[in-house]
């Protein structure tokens, strides 16, 4: 083969490879985001309930309730506004009353959420970001101590 | 007194670093000698010093020295000694200094092991090397300096956070960097090259051995981590699609590309400009993944404290480096000699299809890491890309690769016969086949998974079978077959290992189908099924370690009756950080695990668990080590080293001026 018809038949290779990887990435970012609301802006956007999110705050001081068996039910602030949490499972190590978790499921309607995974951060001075602002602008901030 | 020692250190280095940046590529561009000698000497001074700020910062861990903040919020007396030695690099500080650390080591073996190399390019190199290492030492010295003291000393340090107080993350991070930062080596040649305009097989013979060993540390820290996070974080998981996480695989797969093109180029001459790119790219990955980790731009599980100010230095050396490389490149690709010819159908052929599946992969990676940030900066909303938009993109690109590694083994270079290289396979499809058979046979495995699992065993077979068919060849006594067989190259037995190595690993991730995942309450007495074991908690109690208390259960795990194994899971809790931590209990019987971890405590003496049964498994990390065995026997080929020296030996013609 020519070194013309060698370098076409890499281009056309390299272009299909990557179309199809494209359109792979076009699919799945339509299919498989997961969109990431604090409980404000959850208030604010109300996305219909059904929708998957993840849901990210603080642990209401007071709010953890052990129901049947390993059904567990919280509240998660972002010291503005509140959304009630359910969620049947184990949950984290770092998971504690006044520390930064992030919930994973599904919206429930009327504020509720219904948790399939919960994370907690691996640091305890790990809280997120929006929240940390939240708080820095409401002056109750208490973290990055020196 | 120590500690000043150490800071003067890293300010001194800093100079040298300087130095070793400008004066040595002064001497390239004039053609003085006793300015390009500057280099070697430097680069080894500059490694000696970073050490000795290394050094000095883990003394003072390991003194308690409580007058130093990074200790202070680090490190608690009562720690284990090799957690406080640890501990050192379990900080962003700490990190980004055994980060420097490795990048002068890599500098200082470039210049150890360089005597035959032509002047200017080893000039060049190094030149390139101690520009990284200022950008670095600046930054640290800047923005995140270990050696920062308190004013008034606390009687006690607030102790590492536990989930790093781990042999495993003793040995994962200088690992990691090792590879991480490796290919700093391989981007300074490649800069030097682009520079000097002087590109040839004699290059891609000097970088393989440092591809090589920078892949092979990398694919032993993500490997290592891997199973780190298996086993402390309690969830049962190997891999999150964390950025973090995916900040190490996005070079590991630019790298993989990379010893692959470089092979190509070393026999062929082939695939240079190409081969260059990939080694700007591994590097620039690496430092993108260092932005990503320390900048803070991410709400990562790993990310520590985020600071505005470390993310935009990171950013500038980021934009630095990656864009006047890209430049570089830009300028000067165009002008490279076209290497040598080959056919579609070709080793050279199958490797630039495995390139090119490798980069759409990486691209992929770097796409889903980055997206979610792009998106924000835009648009304001956040969102998180997760397992699923990774194995939908990338396994429709593996398994058509795993498929083709074993054919582009069989195939010769420049012209290759495919129906020739896939009846040599014949036993390798079969194999596969019968795997196929075999895996479907289990009820409720997703399909996917038994797919998998027989392009694995596929991939095994194939991989080993090369080696065995070129020892069978031409017949002859066993003796003589065994004799020919191990007279075939290392590099030889380095590719069909990594290869299978590949195969392993692609079986152990394809049997996660068959895994069964339970979550249950237990109590003293009760016993629990997970696949083909019984569980039975025989005991909890308290426990106190070092630095910890711990609630521990006890659990037999029988099969047919008898206790095979006996494993305790424990749920820790760390006093200085007022933290909890479960220790999983993990029995490995065969190739398999039960792995059991504790949740919570009930006061009617109950105790959740989650109790998995995950067969093969341990394949995931076997295969991860077997592959970087194979990368192993390829850095230790002795046709290649002497190749080194015999090219390097022989005077090199130089370009003319």
């Amino acid at each position: 083969m020519t070194r013309k018809g060698k370098r076409l038949t890499l281009i056309s290779g390299a272009l299909a490879a990557l179309g199809l990887a494209a359109g792979l990435v076009m699919f799945a970012l339509r299919d498989n985001i997961v969109f990431f609301y604090t409980p404000t802006q959850l208030v604010e956007k109300h996305p219909a309930p059904g929708a998957r999110l993840r849901i990210g705050g603080l642990v209401k001081q007071g709010s953890v309730v052990k129901g049947e068996g390993r059904d567990v039910s919280f509240v998660i602030t972002d010291t503005a506004k509140e959304v009630a949490v359910t969620y049947t499972g184990l949950l984290p190590d770092l998971f504690r009353e006044g520390q930064g978790v992030v919930a994973d499921g599904v919206l429930a309607g009327e504020g509720r959420f219904r948790a399939d995974s919960v994370l907690a951060k691996h640091d305890e001075r790990y809280m997120p970001r929006d929240v940390a602002e939240a708080l820095k602008k409401q002056g109750v901030w208490q973290g990055e101590k020196k | 007194m120590i500690v000043e020692t150490g800071h003067f250190a890293l300010v001194l280095a800093l100079a040298l670093a300087l130095a070793q940046a400008f004066i040595p590529f002064a001497g390239a561009r004039l053609g003085d000698s006793a300015l390009m000698g500057v280099a070697r000497p430097a680069a080894i001074a500059q490694f000696a010093l970073v050490a000795l700020a290394y050094g000095a910062l883990t003394y003072a861990h390991v003194a308690s020295d409580f007058s130093l903040l990074n200790v202070i919020e680090n490190s608690h007396s009562a720690k284990p000694l090799i957690y406080k030695i640890s501990g050192v690099w379990g900080n962003h500080e700490g990190s980004m200094l055994l980060w420097v650390l490795v990048l002068s080591f890599c500098g200082a073996l470039i210049a150890a092991f360089s005597a035959a190399m032509p002047a200017r390019l080893r000039a060049d190199t190094l030149a390139m090397q101690g520009l990284l290492g200022a950008a670095f030492l600046l930054f640290i010295l800047l923005t995140s300096n270990p050696f920062a003291r308190v004013a008034q000393a606390p009687w006690e340090g607030r102790d590492l956070n536990p989930i790093l107080q781990d042999p495993g993350l003793a040995i994962h991070p200088p690992l990691l960097y090792l590879g991480y930062v490796g290919f700093s080596v391989v981007f300074s040649f490649a800069a030097a090259a682009l520079i000097g305009g002087r590109i040839d097989a004699a290059w891609a013979r000097i970088i393989r051995p440092w591809t090589l060993g920078a892949w092979l540390s990398l694919t032993l820290g993500i490997a290592m981590g891997s199973y780190w996070a298996y086993y402390t974080l309690g969830w049962g998981g190997f891999w999150f699609w964390d950025p973090v996480e995916n900040a190490s695989l996005m070079p590991w797969l630019a790298g993989t590309a990379l010893v692959h093109s470089a092979a190509v180029m070393e026999k062929r001459e082939a695939l240079k400009i190409w081969t260059i790119f990939l080694s700007i790219l591994a590097f620039s990955l690496s430092l993108l993944g260092t932005f990503l980790v320390r900048s803070g731009v991410l709400t990562s599980v790993h990310a520590f404290a985020s600071d505005p100010e470390r993310g935009v230095f990171i950013l500038a050396i980021l934009v630095f480096f990656i864009g006047g490389a890209l430049a570089l490149f830009a300028l000067r690709a165009g002008a490279l000699p076209v290497g040598g010819l080959f056919t579609p159908i070709s080793r050279e052929g199958a490797l630039v299809v495995n390139n090119l599946l490798l980069t759409v992969c990486c691209a992929t990676v770097v796409i889903g890491t980055l997206y979610p940030l792009a998106l924000e900066a835009m648009t304001g909303e956040k969102i998180s890309v997760g397992a699923p938009f990774f194995n939908t993109v990338l396994i429709p690109i593996a398994l058509p690769l795993a498929l083709l590694i074993p054919i582009g083994q069989m195939l010769a270079w420049k012209r290759g016969d495919l129906p020739a290289a896939l009846q040599r396979l014949r036993a390798a499809f079969v194999a596969g086949l019968l795997a196929l058979g075999a895996f479907g046979a289990f009820e409720g495995a997703p399909w996917l998974s038994v797919v998998a699992a027989g392009v694995a065993v596929y991939l095994v077979v194939g991989s080993l079978s090369e080696l065995m068919q070129r020892a069978l060849l031409r017949g002859g006594s066993p003796g003589a077959t065994l004799a020919r067989f191990l007279g075939l190259p290392l590099s030889a037995f380095g590719t069909a290992i990594a290869h299978a190595g590949m195969g392993l690993s692609l079986l152990g991730l394809a049997a996660t189908g068959w895994g069964v995942e339970n979550i249950v309450t237990m109590s003293v007495g009760n016993a629990y099924e997970v696949g083909p074991y019984r569980i039975v908690l025989t005991d909890i109690a308290p426990r106190s370690g070092p630095n910890y208390t711990e609630t521990y259960a006890t659990m037999d795990v029988r099969r047919d009756g008898a206790v095979v194994a006996r494993i305790e899971p424990a749920k820790r809790f760390y006093q200085a950080r007022k933290m909890a931590r479960t220790e999983a209990g993990i029995a490995t019987l065969g190739l398999g695990q039960v792995y059991a971890a504790l949740g919570e405590s009930h006061a009617d003496g109950t105790v959740d668990a989650r109790l998995y049964y995950k067969p093969l498994v341990t394949l995931i990390w076997i295969g991860a080590l077997v592959m970087a065995l194979g990368g192993a026997f390829s850095l230790a080929d002795r046709r290649l080293r002497i190749g080194v020296a015999r090219r390097a030996s022989a005077p090199l013609p130089q370009a003319a001026e």
